[in-house]
């Protein structure tokens, strides 16, 4: 009797296995990994959500807003919808691989993407080469990513080196449109990895692009004071002082320019601690004038009505805004959908080829990006960070110009009252 | 870097001072419990930390100044202090030097965690205080937060040092310290010396916690950017000195502070650490320690 029930019920599960199969035909796997537990999962369950708005405006569940290029859908494959399969890495490499080839073998998906950390983006996409199955990295930004010579690799987002870049574009702007003359730099980076790269890469573009380094300060992360190193960029007084600290240090130092009555002219900070959400919740107006690097802004959306309108749809659904992170994995799930469409096909040679020939206008997007176009590496040259100002307490979005909802403010000479 | 002015330089010469009362502050009651007792307490930091949280939260609940609240927490610390004691450290008080160690270390990461737990990860600045401004004097800057600081650190301190020169159950704490056998049979309740000694040492800590909130930001893990300067301080001046770790507390800050300006901050810790080898092997008891 027993062996009865469990062969009816296996019978059973291998006809639920057959429809699904036959089912298959019109549902398109792409698998996604991303930290859904685990010290990044904050930011991992936005992505996610941000990746089903997407999914579902491809498959026409809810009304596409005008101009999205999301909104075609997948019309060359007759009508078949797109199905996102989720793994979690946890943070963790090894996982990451695991995920991901469990995704490929299992699963069967067509294509991978995340994976948001770019240490886990590193192993996951080292499975999908061997596997030769496209792996679309929406929001790692380690540059070494694009030059390990991969075949079936592709990031959209920016790498941390054009994001230094960005800066020298952003001096020259300065200089050609607004007038504001950029000679001397202070650098002022902490002493990790990160920092260390970051001073070597300023170094580099300034000998190059002409600037002269007046200071260069490499600081101990976790520093019990800064006096030393305000006292020497308030000696050097820089044109504009460059710095890179997570968010302990970030503040310290921002109540050690006060206490030392040192105003940078300019102060041009390099992402992570000055925009942390706490970074504005302790300082307030204290943090006024700030420059800092971002890859995307919320207040993008009051000149470019699309990413209003998405982000309205986010909020409906999920009751968050969009943030960097989420809006590029947004954006890399419109990007595979359109590849997999152009492909016509989900064979992974026709989905890659696809990719390879992607050319998507900035419009189309939610990224302040001028579009989407791979090089040779399956790097993404069309794309750029933004630089944001906290004005009254407040980030906006003042560079590139040609999208920037505010002008550039800077802080009253030394010795004025403002 | 620019021009290397008078000014600039006794300005550097004086933030140095500041910055080394704290340390000092820091320093004296690890220094004050280990020449108690010889135990090295790791979770020393974490005292310092409660002590910030401390005025922090006087701030946000009940909208008085760090300055206002400071007696408040002060007892609170000493509260705190004795507690530990009773409840870890006289367990341990006969083990081996090795479960000394991973009690004390236990009890950091304890607080550390709790500290989490209970008031999240958040970096938290207390935003406006009394003391709050810059004082210019012949075109010297100081931070009203700095300058009250030191001033508090120079004031605890003192009280510390005439507590245990100049009164009675100083000088049995004293007593203690040198010899353990021969205070109890001078009829010294050294149990009760001991738990001083935690008391003490954790006010210090919570002390210099409540002063440094005013400039520093509040958070967690926060007792880890002090606890290794302050073991530099205490090993520098001398295990169990009071007066050493004044004394050290004022070098290591003026190493840091000036060294790093003049040699450059990326080598600032690299600095205190070397002058710390240096003493170590001209002098290994420290600057003020007794052989």
């Amino acid at each position: 009797m027993r062996s009865l029930i469990r062969r009816l019920c296996l019978s059973g599960i291998s006809l639920l296995m057959t429809t699904s199969l036959s089912y298959a035909e019109t549902e398109i796997k792409v698998g996604v990994l991303y930290p859904l537990t685990g010290a990044a999962a904050a930011s991992g369950v936005e992505e996610k959500a941000a990746a089903e708005l997407a999914a579902a405006i491809i498959n026409r569940e809810i009304p596409a807003p005008p101009g999205l290029v999301a909104g075609i859908g997948l019309p060359n494959l007759k009508g078949a919808k797109l199905k996102l399969v989720f793994g979690d890495h946890q943070t963790n490499p090894q996982v990451g691989a695991t995920e991901a080839e469990r995704l490929i073998t299992q699963e069967h998906v067509v294509a991978l993407l995340g994976c948001y950390l770019s240490n886990v983006t590193a192993t996951a996409s080292q499975v999908a080469e061997r596997y030769g199955i496209p792996f679309l990295n929406g929001s790692s930004s380690s540059t070494p990513l694009t030059q390990r010579g991969f075949k079936w690799f592709f990031r959209t987002s920016p790498h941390d080196e054009l994001f230094v870049a960005n800066f020298f574009d952003f001096f020259k702007d300065l200089e050609t449109k607004k007038g504001i003359k950029i000679k001397t730099l202070g650098l002022f980076n902490e002493n990790t990895l990160w920092g260390t790269e970051t001073t070597k890469l300023e170094t580099r573009l300034a000998d190059e692009q002409g600037y002269s380094i007046t200071e260069k300060i490499i600081y101990p992360a976790k520093t019990t004071e800064m006096t030393a190193e305000v006292q020497r960029l308030k000696a050097a007084d820089p044109d504009v002082v460059l710095q890179s600290s997570y968010l302990g240090d970030a503040l310290l130092s921002m109540k050690t320019y006060k206490e030392q009555g040192f105003t940078p002219r300019m102060l041009l900070a390099n992402d992570t601690g000055f925009i942390d959400s706490e970074f504005l919740k302790t300082l307030g107006h204290d943090a006024d004038f700030v420059l800092s690097r971002d890859v995307w802004s919320l207040d993008l959306g009051d000149r470019f009505p699309l990413i209003r309108l998405v982000n309205d749809l986010i909020r409906q659904r999920n009751n968050i805004n969009f943030t960097g992170s989420s809006a590029r994995e947004f954006t890399a799930v419109a990007v595979i959908a359109d590849a997999i469409n152009r492909a016509g096909s989900t064979d992974p040679e026709a989905i890659r080829k696809a990719l390879a020939a992607t050319d998507i206008p900035g419009q189309g997007t939610i990224m302040p990006w001028k579009g989407i176009r791979f090089d040779t590496t399956g790097q993404n040259v069309l794309g750029s960070g933004i630089i944001v100002q906290v004005q009254n307490a407040q980030y906006v979005t003042v560079w590139p110009l040609d999208i920037a909802t505010h002008d550039i403010a800077l802080p009253a000479p030394a010795g004025t009252k403002h | 870097m620019g021009h290397i002015t008078l000014p600039l330089l006794t300005q550097v010469l004086l933030s140095g001072v500041l910055i080394g009362l704290i340390y000092a502050l820091v320093a004296i009651g690890l220094t004050l419990i280990f020449g108690v007792m010889d135990i090295v307490n790791f979770a020393h930091g974490e005292f310092v930390m409660l002590g910030m949280y401390g005025a922090f939260w006087g701030v946000a609940y009940l909208a008085l100044d760090p300055l206002v609240t400071l007696p408040l927490t002060a007892l609170l610390l000493f509260a705190i202090g004795v507690l530990v004691y009773r409840l870890v450290i006289r367990k341990i008080l006969a083990a081996p030097m090795l479960s000394q160690i991973f009690a004390t270390f236990g009890l950091m990461i304890l607080l550390r965690g709790m500290a989490q737990f209970l008031w999240k990860p958040d970096h938290r600045l207390v935003s406006h205080s009394l003391v709050e401004g810059r004082l210019t004097v012949m075109g010297l800057q100081f931070g009203g937060p700095q300058l009250v600081a030191g001033a508090g650190a120079v004031i605890v301190t003192a009280a510390v040092w005439l507590f245990l020169n100049r009164t009675r159950l100083g000088a049995a704490l004293e007593a203690t310290a040198i010899d353990r056998e021969a205070a109890t049979l001078m009829g010294i309740d050294t149990g009760r010396m001991f738990a001083l000694a935690w008391g003490i040492g954790a006010t210090c800590a919570g002390v210099a916690g409540v002063l440094l909130s005013t400039f520093f930001p509040i958070f967690p893990e926060v007792g880890a950017n002090f606890i290794l300067i302050a073991f530099v301080v205490v090993v520098l001046g001398g295990f169990g000195s009071v007066a050493g770790a004044f004394l050290a507390g004022l070098i290591v800050g003026e190493v840091e502070v000036l060294g790093g300006f003049l040699v450059g901050p990326a080598y600032k810790t690299a600095l205190v650490l070397t002058l710390l080898l240096l003493v170590l092997l001209i002098r290994p008891r420290g600057l003020l320690g007794k052989a």
